[in-house]
């Protein structure tokens, strides 16, 4: 279980997370929705590291996270998809699945993960030798999360998958995310894409200006009078 | 005719050796986003720890290799890890700072060798240093052919490590996106670290296969670094290829302004095709090359 207690971070002198606290259960889907700049995404970098907590704890599988290097987090189970995908451009699209499979057991089983999930996205099999800066928007998502669950992640940390997507690649997007679940692997998902997250979603959080302002299951989420006239423009 | 040939051969020789002084120079730019403006310092250093060997113990320079690049690699090691690391942690310390302290490194390590081996021009004498072989009326020099050769097995292996194994590859991804190489365990500050030592043992070893054929005094060193800036512009900054090809450019250049205008204005050529290619070609030879 991955949770979070009292988490506050600050870019510099701002503050952008204010008392942050929730948790994931083994095998959820849940999901943080917010509007921009609402602290979404700095939850996850402070998650895997990228930003050092002011205060609090994230704690996985009662291991302290903020107490270990960034480049360990992945080590302990818990990747982080980043925004705006971050392939490594100017490497081939194989060679970037690899750099997901750096480490212990998943490097070991690296030819046969890359091979699953060759088959979980086909396109990427096709595209293998090449560049990855040069493969669309949509690819280049897939390539994202391929190279996360490399890993072999026990959280995978997507943030904003559907970003730039046409309509029907955000669906294929979110149908590959259920199916993730169904391997066992826990999704910790950020969304703007508030709707049709929530209906899929086990449960979730709205975050507003760094505060977790309601919690509760994807549909008393979705009947919420405020989610429904702040979010869905009910 | 001939004398164009020979210049072409001579200067394809030596670029080879540029080559390797670019890709150390390369690597470190692209990782730590900063010009190294002590790399012909190290370099230097690792001439005069040759030189030592050679002068005290009667080690052959060409032997000195397995004693000499362990030392500058452990060299750069600390000088990255202690000098330069901690500037590039704190980002309120803008990069151009630790540009700067390259360039106070480079100062202490000429200095340093100043004080120690005085500014006397020393050179190696071997057996082989002065031989030649003939071909189609072409002399080549013996340190030559070395230095070439070994300069084709260094790039391959260079080439072999960073596009064939993990750490070649973190060291590539690390350069292309540092935060996303972290997200995939890999500790940049290692990486950081790692590369800088590559790099002083790369222009170390390329410093080796210099000294039977320069002569040297501790002055050496900041004219290799000015040659590795230009040899890392020619190839368009971060790519490896083009460091290549920006070395036997460089060499070739630097051969016929030698044969044809004069000696004296060897140098002089390399600093004006580098103007001219910050003018006319500002991405260098990395256009035409993709890596």
């Amino acid at each position: 279980m991955l949770k979070i207690e009292k988490m506050n971070m600050s870019y510099g002198d701002l503050q952008v997370l204010w008392d942050i606290s929730f948790h994931v259960n083994d095998g959820e889907i849940v999901v943080l929705v917010g509007a921009n700049g609402a602290g979404k995404s700095s939850i996850l970098k402070t998650i895997s590291g990228l930003q050092a907590v002011s205060s609090g704890n994230v704690e996985f599988d009662g291991i302290d996270l903020t107490k270990i290097p960034p480049s360990e987090i992945i080590k302990s189970g818990v990747v982080h998809v980043p925004e705006a995908r971050r392939l490594f451009n100017e490497m081939s699209v194989e060679e970037n699945l690899i750099m997901g499979s750096l480490h212990g057991e998943a490097k070991l089983k690296r030819n046969e993960t890359i091979e699953k999930c060759y088959d979980l996205f086909p396109r990427l099999r096709e595209r293998k030798k090449q560049l990855a800066g040069t493969l669309s928007g949509g690819e280049q998502q897939m390539a994202a999360v391929a190279r996360g669950l490399m890993s072999l992640p026990k959280v995978l940390m997507l943030d904003e998958p559907s970003l730039g997507l046409a309509p029907v690649l955000v669906k294929d997007i979110f149908d590959i995310i259920k199916s993730i679940r169904q391997q066992g692997i826990t999704v910790l998902l950020v969304e703007q894409n508030v709707q049709s997250t929530l209906i899929f979603c086990d449960r979730a959080y709205v975050l507003e200006n760094g505060r977790i302002t309601l919690e509760g299951t994807g549909e008393e989420l979705l009947n919420n009078e405020h989610v429904r006239s702040a979010y869905l423009g009910i | 005719m001939e004398i164009f040939m020979q210049s072409l051969v001579s200067g394809l020789l030596i670029g080879g050796l540029y080559a390797i002084i670019g890709i150390g120079m390369t690597l470190i730019m692209g990782v730590l986003k900063i010009i190294n403006l002590a790399h012909g310092q190290i370099m230097m250093v690792g001439m005069y720890i040759t030189w030592t060997l050679w002068y005290f113990l009667g080690i052959d320079p060409y032997l000195s290799i397995i004693i000499t690049v362990p030392i500058v690699f452990y060299l750069g090691d600390g000088i990255s890890r202690f000098l330069l690391h901690p500037l590039i942690e704190k980002d309120s310390i803008l990069p151009e700072n630790q540009v700067l302290m390259t360039v106070g490194i480079g100062m202490v390590l000429v200095e340093l060798a100043r004080f120690i081996f005085t500014s006397d021009y020393r050179s190696v004498q071997t057996s082989y240093n002065a031989k030649s072989v003939y071909i189609a009326g072409i002399s080549l020099n013996y340190p030559l052919i070395i230095a070439f050769f070994a300069a084709i097995v260094l790039t391959g292996g260079m080439f072999f490590v960073l596009m064939k194994t993990d750490l070649g590859r973190s060291i590539r991804a690390t350069a292309q996106d540092s935060d996303a190489a972290t997200l995939m365990g890999i500790s940049s500050k290692r990486i950081t670290i790692l590369t800088y030592s590559i790099g002083s043992a790369l222009v170390a070893t390329a410093g080796i296969f210099l000294l039977p054929i320069y002569y040297l005094y501790p002055d050496f060193g900041p004219a290799f670094t000015v040659k590795a800036f230009v040899i890392t512009i020619l190839g368009g900054l971060g790519s490896t290829v083009g460091a290549i090809a920006g070395g036997i450019v460089l060499g070739i250049a630097e051969t016929f302004g030698a044969t044809y205008i004069s000696m004296g204005y060897r140098d002089a050529v390399g600093l004006v095709i580098f103007l001219l290619v910050l003018v006319f070609l500002p991405g260098g030879l990395k256009r035409f090359t993709k890596i």
